[in-house]
């Protein structure tokens, strides 16, 4: 489903992603852990079409398309998610209009009729039960006034409307405390399947106690420095990420 | 300089008018404005002597009257004598079919959503029987005239209601009250009159819609609303089709009373063209309105979205006199290119207990510069009197500029005035996040200034508010990027 080879990106001057490749499959769960500055979240951007970084070198292919020639609402309406890791407030907007845009703006891209207001509503009040979204929040401006935690949580509401492909959460887990933390997961797991891939970056193994990954990668210097299973995740757990730093790169 | 008096004297007296007698077929007066130009709108109209009278003075007032200088831009020289004061009421359609009609205005309406047969009637095109405006307007006038509701131009109400409108008119807006306004007093050609007798409730909204044939008036309205005790009505001005003016300066004038009980809410979508790009052409928007709420408990509410002309200067005010009036501004100014607004409210609480609510949102891109502007005056009489204000400017780039000049001017102790200010700019994050929902980078835009616009939308009555928000992206439409 997605394909990165040898990716080189570059904001404000500084090279962030060093050579960096990564294959994912439908139906796998990638986890995307490594210290603060290794690049997890340049990656993120990248992979969402954010205008900063530019790419200097390496390709992506997202269902066999050049993912890095696509704008980033085209990336979006074709299943590429991305749940930001500070979602913005946008004051005035209500949740739930935007989110009606959203849909319809990908129905359309998949050649398919708007949904119905009607229709539309009832998928709202299915997606709030399965990822337990407060419904009042739903019909707030959007984030506006959310608690951080309350802002994560509409991050995997808008993710389960608009049903992506390719889900990235950069640090979805970061400031959760444990309850909306297992709430998060317990979203996640519920809308995988075996059409769907996720990314999920994170600096804590502690979210991969409820969603487990089929591959963790370690990052490092804008690389990935090794790969392995869900063990991997516990091994940094016990050693932190220096023991990997020292070693040397193999790619 | 000759006196007031011997003026009028000397156009009372002199032949002159049977001189224009033979040139009344004429379409358009010849550029230029002096007290011949005056009189000879005056019989023009076959207007009564008081009112000959009263424009006259409004000559003289206009000039003696200086420019203003305290705006934030440097006003535009206006040649007053390379302007034609009086042009003839088109009667005939200006095209045979939608065809002949400039494609780009075309393309504007359809994405304005508006239908075929109403594009017809905006761009000035013959309309079939189907749809005739003429027939609509008499049928809503006969519905309003059972009511005892008066709604026509102000031409028509000279001569049908002449002791109405001289017992109001330049009541609230006089004659010598800005260079502008006495420049309207001395030329106005049309306008609209309303008068709602006492404990009706006008069960339309009242636009200048209905009365497409008096749609081109031309560049100096005038228009007066009386609202009488316990009676209400709501005024739709100008609609939100582009309209494609050649004509360079709008000077109107709106006055507004509402006696005891009354209440007179005064919606404007004002999209006249805004110049190219460069800056260049482009209508001067110098417009004078103003209320008074002269009886106990009456309300004035305007609310206005301005998104057109090249520069928007104007003031909409409410002079509340009566006890426990209410007077309320709602306002979103979009400027883009090198459009200019300076634009805010007067209020003035003078009876007890009076309240005023104030909200103005700026939107600001390209080179453009949106200025909010606002008196709030507190007389010594006006106990207790409130006011919120809120003036938020929103900055789409950073060419632009945003100005607030909020003034307070109290005399009384136990008045309460509030004030919140805020700037914000929409970010690339903002736009980015909605980019990353499927949403294209205009109709991001589009999404965050509507949003932003809320409060003030939602006052707009509903079909208005539809279209408003549509202006509003469209107006904006390229601006990032």
């Amino acid at each position: 489903m997605l394909e990165i080879k040898n990716l080189h990106a570059v904001i404000d001057g500084n090279e962030v992603l060093k050579g960096l490749n990564l294959k994912v499959n439908a139906g796998e769960i990638h986890a995307i852990m490594g210290p603060n500055g290794s690049g997890k979240s340049s990656l993120a951007s990248v992979l969402a079409g954010r205008e900063e970084f530019e790419v200097t070198d390496g390709d992506v292919t997202y269902k066999g398309q050049d993912l890095l020639d696509m704008d980033p609402e085209i990336r979006a309406r074709d299943g590429v998610f991305m749940a930001f890791q500070y979602p913005v407030e946008i004051p005035g907007v209500s949740n739930i209009s935007f989110l009606k845009t959203a849909v319809n703006e990908v129905r359309e891209h998949q050649k398919l009729e708007p949904l119905s207001a009607r229709d539309f509503l009832k998928r709202t009040r299915e997606m709030q039960e399965l990822v337990q979204f407060d419904s009042a929040l739903a019909n707030r401006s959007l984030n506006e006034g959310f608690s951080g935690g309350e802002k994560k949580r509409n991050e995997i509401f808008q993710m389960a409307m608009l049903d992506p492909t390719l889900a990235i959460l950069d640090e979805t887990d970061s400031g959760l405390d444990i309850d909306a933390l297992r709430i998060v997961a317990d979203g996640v797991n519920k809308l995988h399947s075996k059409d769907k891939a996720f990314i999920i970056i994170t600096h804590y193994q502690r979210l991969l106690d409820y969603i487990v990954p089929d591959f963790v990668h370690v990052l490092n210097d804008g690389q990935i420095v090794r790969s392995g299973d869900k063990n991997l995740a516990l091994e940094l757990e016990e050693k932190g990420y220096d023991w990997l730093k020292k070693e040397p790169v193999t790619s | 300089m000759r006196t007031e008096n011997e003026i009028i004297d000397d156009f009372t007296t002199r032949e002159y008018e049977h001189g224009f007698v033979t040139d009344i077929d004429m379409d358009i007066l010849p550029p230029g404005l002096n007290e011949e130009v005056v009189a000879f709108i005056s019989a023009k109209k076959e207007e009564p002597e008081w009112l000959l009278e009263w424009r006259m003075k409004g000559y003289q007032a206009f000039l003696k009257s200086k420019m203003p200088e305290w705006q934030n831009f440097k006003a535009p020289d206006v040649d007053f004598q390379g302007i034609s004061y009086y042009a003839a009421p088109k009667d005939q359609p200006k095209y045979d079919s939608l065809d002949e009609v400039d494609p780009e205005l075309l393309r504007t309406y359809e994405r304005l959503g508006i239908p075929l047969e109403e594009q017809k009637l905006l761009a000035g095109v013959a309309v079939d029987a189907v749809f005739d405006s003429v027939s609509i307007a008499t049928t809503y006038k006969e519905e309003l005239g059972k009511l005892g509701i008066i709604f026509c131009s102000m031409s028509e109400a000279v001569k049908n209601h002449p002791e109405l409108v001289r017992k109001y008119l330049g009541t609230v807006v006089p004659y010598s009250d800005n260079i502008y306004a006495s420049l309207n007093s001395a030329v106005f050609s049309d306008g609209s009159f309303v008068y709602i007798p006492e404990g009706v409730r006008c069960p339309m909204e009242l636009s200048t819609y209905f009365r497409i044939n008096a749609q081109n008036t031309g560049q100096f309205e005038r228009t007066l609303i009386i609202a009488e005790k316990d009676s209400y009505v709501s005024y739709l001005e100008g609609c939100t089709a582009p309209q494609r003016d050649e004509n360079q300066l709008h000077a109107a004038v709106v006055e507004l009373v509402a006696m005891e009980g009354a209440e007179i809410k005064y919606s404007t979508v004002q999209n006249w063209f805004p110049g190219d790009e460069e800056g260049k052409g482009g209508i001067y928007n110098f417009v004078t309105k103003r209320g008074i709420c002269k009886g106990d408990r009456s309300k004035i509410s305007w609310t206005q979205v301005e998104t057109g002309s090249s520069i928007t200067w104007k003031y909409p005010s409410v002079i509340l006199k009566g006890d426990d009036s209410v007077g309320e501004f709602y306002s979103v100014a979009v400027t883009k290119g090198k459009q200019i607004a300076d634009t805010g409210t007067k209020i003035n609480h003078i009876g007890k207990n009076t309240k005023s609510r104030i909200i103005s949102k700026g939107i600001s891109a390209g080179y453009s510069n949106n200025s909010y502007r606002g008196l709030v005056q507190i007389g010594k009489g006006a106990h207790k009197a409130r006011n919120f204000t809120q003036c938020d400017s929103l900055l789409i780039g950073n060419r632009c500029g945003a100005h607030t000049f909020p003034y307070i001017e109290s005399r009384n102790k136990t008045a309460m005035l509030e004030h919140e200010a805020t700037t914000s700019k929409i970010g690339e994050d903002q736009i980015f996040y909605l980019n990353q929902r499927g949403i294209d980078p205009e109709k991001a835009v589009a999404l965050i200034v509507n949003g932003y616009a809320k409060e003030v939308l939602s006052k707009l009555p509903m079909e208005f508010a539809v279209e408003a928000k549509k202006l509003l992206a469209l107006t904006l439409e390229g601006s990032v990027g």
